[in-house]
């Protein structure tokens, strides 16, 4: 199958350091803002955003977790595959919290709807953003919108971004494919 | 994506051992949602489950029900003594004239062993059996394998023993099938009237010395004496079989070892086991109650995605 790169291991670093930027712009010292990476692949994501942030803008103590918004989709008994579930690790409330979603590919907006719904039962956040690093606009079903935005693709529907990370594929790099 | 081998879940003896590991897999995350401070998910919003309890229950009958109400299904529940069984209904007429209300699955305890089996093949519905006379109860033993798992890391190469009302014990059956699956050994111990004749058929050996049993076992799983299933007396006396197949605080403390000891409940303080093993810090008695709400969660989930749309 044909691919094409999107993203060198380069720009995806350039722009994880921007959004680290972005974030601190807005959040300061995160006293109360957390980062909720979204399963199974905006863990890495918001890890990696995290490590940025305490390792060279000096931010300490930032409160990450991980949601799983499988028991919360919409899609559940309607298509072909059964939905796996993933871990679901939120060792904090996000009562009166400023929460920041974070997610590799933004495309119809239904994951984020679902997590949306899902954070609820952790208490209910002051207000919830989203931070997403390749944004398929024109693909959307709900309107959702990213507040820190890593790339903007025009995909046709049948083309499928694929966004790499060392820890699960050996390089940082995005590709469509 | 994993899913289960079968439609309904009737019994262990119907399922092959990656259900039972896709089960565990599944409660994990279930439990995991059971503690959260809102306890939980919409997932079966559009489903309708009716459990239908021909046998008194208290325990299963709220464990399934919140199951069903953390998961958001609709649920409705009913107990033989209040309904149109006593007017002579028969079964399959019970639950056909519940399934024409726009029911999905069908959660049933009776009396009779092969209810549940019988039903699948005569309704149209998910069934889960939740108890069928002395034949099988197929989420306990689920249930009580997923304590042992979190208790010891791995129900595979653990030494189970299971004492007391073997003959009138539904537990006992399943809870043998599915450690066997999940690669335990298992051994029997009571009274030789309370032994069921030909149980060596299924690979478990018995013991009529309970302290030489507690010996071998990693895990001791005691069964309650069914009273109400004894039509004749199968002991002596009650005192006398606390004597002989009790357990108590001395007895524990006297072995080489720490066990775990489980209890499937209502338990007879003082026949089965006293107070202080029950309240003790080896009992994971409510732990297995706790774990029973997240299994249950399981099943449902995994039987409802399932049925189609």
């Amino acid at each position: 199958m044909s691919q094409k790169i999107l993203l060198t291991a380069k720009e995806v670093n350039i722009i994880l350091h921007r959004l680290a930027c972005q974030l601190i712009e807005k959040h300061l010292d995160f006293s109360n803002t957390v980062l909720i990476g979204l399963q199974p692949r905006g863990k890495f994501l918001a890890e990696r955003i995290k490590h940025i942030l305490e390792t060279e803008y000096q931010v300490k103590s930032i409160e990450l977790g991980f949601l799983d918004i499988t028991f919360f989709r919409d899609d559940f008994r309607r298509g072909e595959k059964q939905l796996e579930a993933n871990k679901t690790q939120i060792d904090f409330l996000v009562e009166e919290k400023k929460v920041v979603f974070i997610d590799d590919v933004l495309y119809t907006g239904r994951s984020i709807n679902a997590a949306l719904t899902a954070i609820q039962s952790f208490g209910r956040p002051s207000e919830v953003e989203l931070l997403i690093l390749i944004d398929r606009r024109f693909s959307r079903h709900l309107p959702i919108q990213p507040d820190y935005r890593g790339r903007q693709v025009d995909a046709i529907n049948n083309e499928k971004v694929k966004v790499c990370w060392v820890e699960n594929e050996g390089e940082d790099a995005v590709y469509l494919i | 994506m994993k899913e289960l081998s079968v439609n309904h879940l009737l019994g262990i003896k119907y399922l092959v051992k990656e259900d039972i590991d896709l089960i565990f897999e599944t409660a994990d995350h279930f439990k995991e949602v059971i503690n959260r401070p809102i306890k939980k998910v919409p997932s079966l919003r559009d489903i309708t489950i009716a459990n239908i309890f021909f046998e008194n229950s208290t325990r299963t009958k709220l464990s399934f029900e919140l199951a069903q109400k953390r998961l958001s299904a609709d649920v409705i529940s009913f107990s033989a003594a209040q309904s149109s069984v006593k007017k002579g209904e028969t079964l399959i007429d019970t639950v056909n004239n519940i399934l024409s209300m726009k029911v999905d699955m069908v959660v049933i305890r009776h009396a009779n062993p092969g209810a549940a089996y019988f039903l699948s093949q005569n309704v149209k519905a998910s069934i889960v059996n939740a108890g069928d006379g002395a034949h099988e109860h197929p989420t306990q033993a689920l249930l009580d394998s997923f304590s042992i798992r979190e208790k010891l890391g791995e129900v595979g190469g653990k030494k189970v023993v299971i004492v007391g009302d073997v003959l009138h014990s539904r537990v006992a059956l399943s809870n043998i099938y599915a450690l066997q699956m999940q690669g335990a050994e298992v051994k029997v111990c009571g009274p030789k009237t309370l032994i069921p004749k030909h149980i060596e058929s299924l690979g478990v050996q018995v013991e009529s010395n309970l302290k030489k049993a507690l010996e071998w076992c990693d895990v001791a799983n005691m069964l309650r004496v069914q009273n109400e299933r004894m039509d004749v007396n199968y002991f002596p006396s009650t005192r006398e079989y606390a004597q002989q197949y009790g357990v108590d605080k001395a007895l524990l403390e006297s072995l080489n070892k720490e066990i775990i000891i489980m209890h499937p409940g209502p338990i007879n303080r003082g026949v089965e086991i006293t107070s202080d093993v029950a309240d003790s810090h080896q009992s994971v008695i409510l732990d297995q109650v706790e774990n029973g709400v997240a299994i249950r969660m399981a099943v449902i989930y995994l039987l409802a995605s399932k049925i189609k749309q």
